[in-house]
């Protein structure tokens, strides 16, 4: 028997492929062969989040929230019913808390002990938001990593840290860009950027979109 | 537990560095792995608490060097082992060896999706009445259980004021380690930053965490 596998494992995986490649594939065989998933399953979830979820389900909760104020009371005092009512919901989006910034409060999310983010309206998050630098440093000096980010904001502006340690998950309304009167929801949905609704961002300005 | 997991404070990590354009994965096996991850946990084999408990009790020196899906793929190995799915043999060999004991009932795309689009709410109701109320001042305990919690360290021993009452929800301590879900009622703590980083800390800053109430007493 081992030798029979030996030669298997020589013959299909090569000396090419790099360790993790392989090790992805032997738990996925076991798996497999084991009848604990099936290949579908795996195709549909890389699917729904590679292409389908992602931040636009997001900047059209803000661009609504910007340019309806009864749905924005609503948002910012029940975050989960208003989020469902656009169909946005389902797993890291089941307890929604939507924080307001305003120019005296900087709303900022992190996830210290893992990398909790509202997948249901950002879809994954970015490598830079799971990475020991910015777990590390968010909670305990936020100015110096929005400095990564090439943002400095004035000295009594309050910097609000949210770190994830439950099942809510958050969302930063950012401000509105000024020059943007009269805009409808689909208008204003494209100056929201992702690092906006974590509040490592701003959105983009009018004169960006040309 | 005080594993390599709770980062909050640590220094040392260097500048954040965001890659513009940056695609959701960076290679074939991070999505395989992430899409195991995911669907294994739909398998009801076990739960996000004791999978988030086996990321965070991989040793220090190993947890730091991985890459991020590296930590799934090392989560996902520890699980299989430990759940007796698979033998340190099957892994190494890279197939099964093994016949399966139980015939698991294998996950399906329908059941994946139902997960992606209902998600897992973690509300329960509750069987007494919350203690604190917003405005009360609370001191998070100082403890270092060797299980799971969800109470970082630097937030631990320190004075804060409860901003909501969330709700009653799991209670991950005891679910991690298969004792039942054990809900308790759950609040926004907010500190001032000085509570928590000190004196000469950024007097602007303020840091939410969710606190359930074990976690907390009257200050």
């Amino acid at each position: 028997m081992a030798h029979d596998h030996d030669h298997h494992h020589d013959h299909d995986h090569g000396s090419d492929l790099d360790e993790m490649t392989l090790r992805v594939r032997a738990l996925e065989t076991i798996l497999l062969e084991k009848g604990y998933i099936e290949p579908a399953a795996i195709d549909a979830l890389i699917e729904a989040y590679e292409k389908k979820i992602g931040p636009r389900n997001g900047a059209h909760v803000v661009a609504k929230a910007w340019a309806d104020p009864k749905f924005k009371e609503w948002l910012l005092k029940d975050g989960t019913a208003a989020m469902e009512s656009l169909g946005y919901g389902g797993r890291s989006g089941n307890h929604l808390v939507a924080l307001e910034n305003t120019p005296a409060v900087h709303n900022m999310v992190v996830c210290t002990l893992c990398s909790c983010y509202p997948w249901a309206l950002l879809g994954l998050p970015p490598l830079w938001y799971k990475s020991a630098p910015y777990r590390s440093r968010t909670v305990s000096e936020p100015r110096s990593v929005l400095k990564d980010f090439g943002i400095e904001l004035p000295k009594d502006t309050e910097i609000r840290i949210w770190d994830s340690t439950a099942e809510l998950r958050y969302l930063v309304v950012p401000m509105r860009p000024p020059g943007t009167e009269g805009w409808d929801e689909k208008r204003l949905a494209q100056l929201v950027t992702r690092d906006s609704m974590i509040g490592t961002g701003f959105p983009k300005r009018p004169e960006d979109l040309q | 537990m005080n594993g390599a997991a709770d980062m909050g404070g640590m220094h040392g990590f260097g500048p954040v560095v965001p890659e513009p354009n940056e695609p959701v994965f960076h290679a074939d096996w991070e999505k395989k792995i992430f899409a195991l991850n995911i669907g294994m946990g739909a398998a009801g084999i076990w739960n996000l608490d004791t999978y988030r408990f086996v990321r965070e009790s991989i040793p220090p020196p190993q947890y730091l060097n991985l890459s991020y899906y590296g930590l799934w793929v090392e989560s996902l190995h520890r699980l299989m082992l430990s759940y007796g799915i698979a033998t340190p043999e099957e892994i190494k060999a890279g197939h099964a060896i093994e016949p399966v004991k139980q015939p698991p009932r294998p996950v399906t795309a329908e059941q994946v999706l139902n997960v992606v689009h209902c998600g897992h709410p973690y509300n329960r109701n509750a069987r007494t009445d919350a203690l604190f109320s917003p405005g009360d001042k609370v001191r998070t305990k100082n403890m270092h259980p060797h299980h799971h919690t969800r109470l970082p360290r630097y937030a631990r021993g320190h004075v804060g004021e409860i901003v909501r009452i969330v709700g009653c929800h799991v209670f991950p301590d005891s679910n991690a380690s298969e004792k039942g879900e054990d809900p308790h009622w759950l609040y926004t703590v907010r500190f001032d930053g000085r509570e928590l980083w000190g004196p000469d800390s950024d007097p602007s800053v303020r840091v939410c965490i969710e606190a359930w109430e074990p976690y907390l007493e009257k200050a």
